[in-house]
């Protein structure tokens, strides 16, 4: 077990995660007799999650920032249908439409956040009133009709990689996109290794990351195979494609940039980030804004999907996106949550959604079930936080943490620390896996 | 054990993962007296209290609880207030939204019929607020008085439980000094009435006053137990008990250098950020000179909290009028951003609910007023931030395992250097330190002086806002003071005692 939490970093929650993911995948893999893990079905799995996938983005980043927004829906469904009336009506090309919808979305945003952030109504009532205020535009714009959309624009949500270069038996772009995963996989570890060893931590033993590399290689490959391998004229899907550079991007934003600090900053403390020299303004302002246009290209893949975009588009869309985010570890009062946790919690509905599909098992059972995992999921979170302790998981491997979680109390103030030099290489180690 | 003590805790250990919080900790209370517990911030004080509350329930620690000679184990608050024992914590637990008699009676609602007895309910609180000095209206929401009378409300709930231990933490780290007074007369008044009180406090000199006995408490060890009046206690001789040793000087040495005045703020005029025609600032002028500390004076709601964040980038109230003079030129600081840009740093008095972002780590808050200097590119370097962090972690000596803690975990002190460290790395010309040492025991304060006084050394200057005199007298080099928004005088460091502060602090209302 302590192996285990070597390979796959510090983080309790998300390696939790992680695990369920994989368990779940497994066990669907045996109940279903095998028709989980085949090509046509994980394509399935990522055409038809794609866009909650991508709300889940965006909603991360407003629950970080202490917000919510239940608007998502309605403003994708609104999207969907003027984008697919322009393209219609007024004959502009595809391409086109996407900018006009995303320009659409920026509107919307623009809308929300000011009220949101400017007026300071919670956002729970500004997106309250966008939800019935889009879902009545999508009626009445569409005179809850059904638009079809053109064959250009379906490819944003059903198309694939296209084949390209020798024929030889796979898919040759999707294989390129897994080989370059593994690269960068093996270069980003081993970059960290070196990192580590230049502030002197003490790494773990070479097997571990080899062993956590292999792991990782192996999956990626499966799924490479998987998705280069369907029936022909499919591979690597579009809309997973756009989902993967967004999470890209958005984890960039999040991890590494001063906007994405300061949306933690003022979802964690926002008096605090104020005296601190954030605007938080304009944080909130961004972030409601960003939401929108999120579910504005959510819509439009959708649209793209369904051939046509009707007046029910988008039904719901918020709530699977705000199970996603909380069961990827994000917290109610904000400050806490990450974009990968968030896609995994996405994962883990859509495989359990998908699993229960295949068993055939009603949409009834599956809602009761897929509620019970929110509440189980979050529930255990919030136990540990009250108890103080770690997971399950963080228990059983309490011993590396580093130790240093209790502050011992220390005597006459003025002596030089006694843990001068314990700053603690473990927990580096778990900062920066 | 006597006839006479009421409770005695005997070799109470609580150990939590990692760290033993107490160890075989024995403290005595005799009925009737009031009983100080000393020890710096960690030394195991809270943690003891929480023991005998019940907080800690029963089989959570080793040793036993003897309560008027029976041997109790409490399971929760509740067993606890039952047998007599009520807690007041440093953070009051009143709901503002509710009446004053609401909250004495909340969770312990008379009914008659199932239907709550308000009559009984108001007439009670009337004879309970007569007994702690109260005179209030029962129904008026507890926002609308001040944190002494809270206090006070707190104390009535109590006794409105027949409590014959009270326990208070830190009663009067909120209250100014009129307040306070009443609070200790109240106490004293309590104690002849045969109610024991626990009393932990930071201020030795209340101590001092007040206590008959006090309990030193250092590292989760009891050192030493005190009768006041046998033994001869005075301060010094409980800061040595509490530290181990005995503070020579509690300020460090110091010899100021000051340049020119390079800080000047002109006519400062501010509204209530609520009421439209309420002044908060009231045509304030002062200046600050390089290498100086400026000490400002001033009872709580004086506006000396309201003065420092409206001239850090207008971060209170409605600006009217005034003016800032940074070496010479007129500012204009419109927000925070502008207000840091211009070398200004504002260290709050609330650290946990205005100064730190408790899920953040060390390291991210130190550099989390100036990301800009870390950044390459887009990108936060990660690499650097951890370097920063660590060289103010030895610079300051700040007590963490490591800068990758969260700050939730340290102590008052530690969270305050790790708040200084923040600015600092802002590279400031001017420092405001609000209450930079409240709740902070006496061994940190003693560093942060330290601090502070460095920080002027280098030429820059400070600004000092603190309720406590003796902290003012020895750091300042000038002092102004404040009353009811409006500046009232300005003493140099010979000028200064405490007799002239309070003077001026309370001045205007004598001659008005």
């Amino acid at each position: 077990m302590n192996s285990l939490k070597q390979i796959f970093g510090g983080n309790t929650r998300q390696f939790g995660m992680i695990f369920a993911l994989v368990a779940l995948v497994v066990f669907f893999q045996w109940r279903t007799g095998g028709k989980t893990l085949t090509s046509g079905n994980m394509m399935n799995l990522f055409n038809g999650n794609s866009y909650i996938l991508i709300l889940a983005i965006g909603m991360v980043l407003v629950i970080i920032a202490g917000h919510i927004d239940l608007s998502v829906g309605s403003i994708a469904a609104f999207v969907g249908i003027v984008v697919a009336i322009a393209m219609r009506d007024w004959g502009i090309p595809w391409y086109l439409g996407v900018v006009l919808g995303l320009v659409l979305g920026a509107v919307i945003g623009i809308w929300q956040g000011f009220w949101v952030a400017y007026v300071g109504i919670p956002a729970f009532i500004v997106t309250l009133a966008g939800m019935l205020i889009f879902r009545g535009a999508n009626q009445a714009v569409g005179d809850s009709n059904t638009v079809p959309v053109p064959e250009g624009f379906q490819y944003l949500g059903a198309g694939y990689l296209p084949e390209v270069g020798p024929n030889i038996g796979y898919n040759n772009l999707t294989l390129l996109i897994g080989f370059a995963l593994v690269a960068f996989v093996i270069y980003s570890e081993f970059k960290n290794r070196r990192k580590l060893e230049k502030i002197n931590a003490d790494l773990p033993p070479m097997w571990v990351p080899i062993v956590k590399l292999a792991l990782l290689s192996a999956v990626i490959l499966y799924a490479t195979y998987l998705f280069a391998t369907g029936r022909p004229g499919t591979s690597f899907p579009i809309p997973g494609i756009i989902l993967g550079i967004l999470v890209i991007i958005y984890a960039f934003i999040s991890n590494k940039t001063i906007l994405g600090r300061h949306v933690y900053a003022v979802g964690g403390n926002r008096h605090a980030a104020e005296l601190s020299g954030v605007q938080s303004k304009k944080v909130n302002f961004m972030v409601m804004m960003n939401m929108s246009i999120l579910a504005a290209l959510a819509g439009m893949i959708f649209v793209g999907r369904s051939t046509a975009s009707g007046p029910f588009d988008g039904t719901g869309w918020e709530l699977d996106a705000i199970a996603a985010v909380f069961i990827g570890g994000a917290a109610v009062t904000g400050g806490v949550g990450t974009v990968v946790g968030s896609i995994i919690g996405g994962l883990v509905m859509a495989v359990l959604n998908n699993g229960l599909q295949l068993l055939g098992i009603g949409a009834d059972l599956t809602q009761i079930i897929k509620g019970l995992v929110l509440l189980v999921a979050v529930a255990f979170d919030v136990y540990n936080k009250i108890q103080g302790k770690p997971s399950i998981i963080g228990l059983l491997t309490r011993n590396l943490g580093g130790g240093g979680g209790t502050k011992k109390a220390t005597t006459a103030a003025p002596q030089p620390a006694p843990t001068e030099q314990a700053v603690g290489t473990k927990e580096v180690i778990s900062h920066d896996v | 054990m006597n006839n006479h003590t009421i409770l005695e805790m005997r070799s109470i250990t609580k150990e939590f993962p990692g760290v033993k919080a107490l160890s075989d900790v024995s403290l005595e209370v005799t009925a009737g007296e009031i009983h100080a517990i000393c020890g710096e911030n960690g030394a195991g004080k809270s943690t003891l209290m929480k023991v005998l509350s019940g907080l800690y329930p029963y089989g959570d620690y080793s040793g036993e609880i003897v309560f008027q000679g029976k041997e109790v184990q409490f399971r929760d608050i509740r067993s606890s207030e039952a047998a007599g024992i009520v807690i007041i914590h440093q953070e009051l637990a009143l709901i503002p939204e509710l009446s004053i008699a609401e909250n004495i009676f909340l969770g312990n609602e008379p009914t008659r019929f199932g239907v709550i007895d308000w009559d009984y309910v108001n007439n009670t609180t009337l004879e309970l607020m007569a007994r702690v000095g109260l005179n209030e209206d029962p129904t008026t929401k507890v926002k609308d008085i001040g944190v002494g009378k809270q206090q006070l409300v707190e104390i009535a709930k109590a006794l409105n439980k027949s409590v014959k231990l009270l326990i208070l933490d830190e009663p009067t780290a909120a209250l100014n000094e009129s307040d306070s007074q009443h609070l200790l007369d109240l106490m004293s008044g309590l104690r002849s009435k045969g109610i024991s009180c626990i009393m932990i406090s930071h201020k030795l000199n209340e101590i001092e006053q007040i206590a008959d006995s006090i309990t030193i408490i250092r590292d989760g060890k009891s050192i030493e137990t005190l009768h006041v009046k046998n033994d001869g206690v005075d301060e010094d001789r409980i800061i040595r008990g509490m530290v181990g040793r005995s503070l020579e000087s509690r300020f460090p040495d110091h010899t100021p250098s000051i340049g020119e005045t390079f800080f000047e703020v002109r006519n400062w005029t501010v509204g209530h950020p609520t009421v439209s025609d309420r002044l908060v600032c009231k045509n304030s002028s002062f200046h600050v000179r390089r290498g100086e500390i400026v000490g400002f004076a001033g009872l709580m709601g004086a506006g000396r909290t309201e003065l420092a964040r409206s001239v850090f980038g207008r971060s209170y109230g409605n600006f009217k009028s005034g003016q800032i003079l940074i070496n010479g030129k007129e500012v204009t600081l419109r927000s925070v951003p502008q207000a840091i840009d211009a070398g200004l740093a504002y260290v709050t008095e609330d650290r946990k609910s205005l100064g730190l972002n408790l899920l953040d780590d060390i390291k991210t808050t130190t550099v989390s007023a100036d990301l800009k200097r870390i950044t390459r590119g887009l990108v936060v370097d990660r690499d650097e931030e951890f370097r920063v962090a660590e060289d103010y972690r030895k610079t300051l000596r700040t007590k963490t395992p490591s800068v990758n803690e969260g700050v939730a975990k340290l102590s008052g002190g530690n969270q305050q250097k790790v708040v200084l460290a923040k600015w600092m790395f802002t590279d400031p010309d001017l420092l405001i330190l609000d209450e930079p040492t409240r709740g902070i025991d006496v061994g940190a304060k003693y560093e942060i002086y330290g601090i502070i006084q460095k920080l002027a050394e280098q030429g820059k200057g400070v600004i000092v806002i603190s309720s406590e005199l003796p902290e003012l007298l020895g750091l300042s080099d000038r002092i102004y003071t404040i009353f009811e928004g409006a500046i009232t005088g300005e003493l140099t460091r010979d000028e200064a005692n405490q007799e002239s502060l309070m003077k001026l602090m309370t001045a205007s209302r004598k001659s008005a």
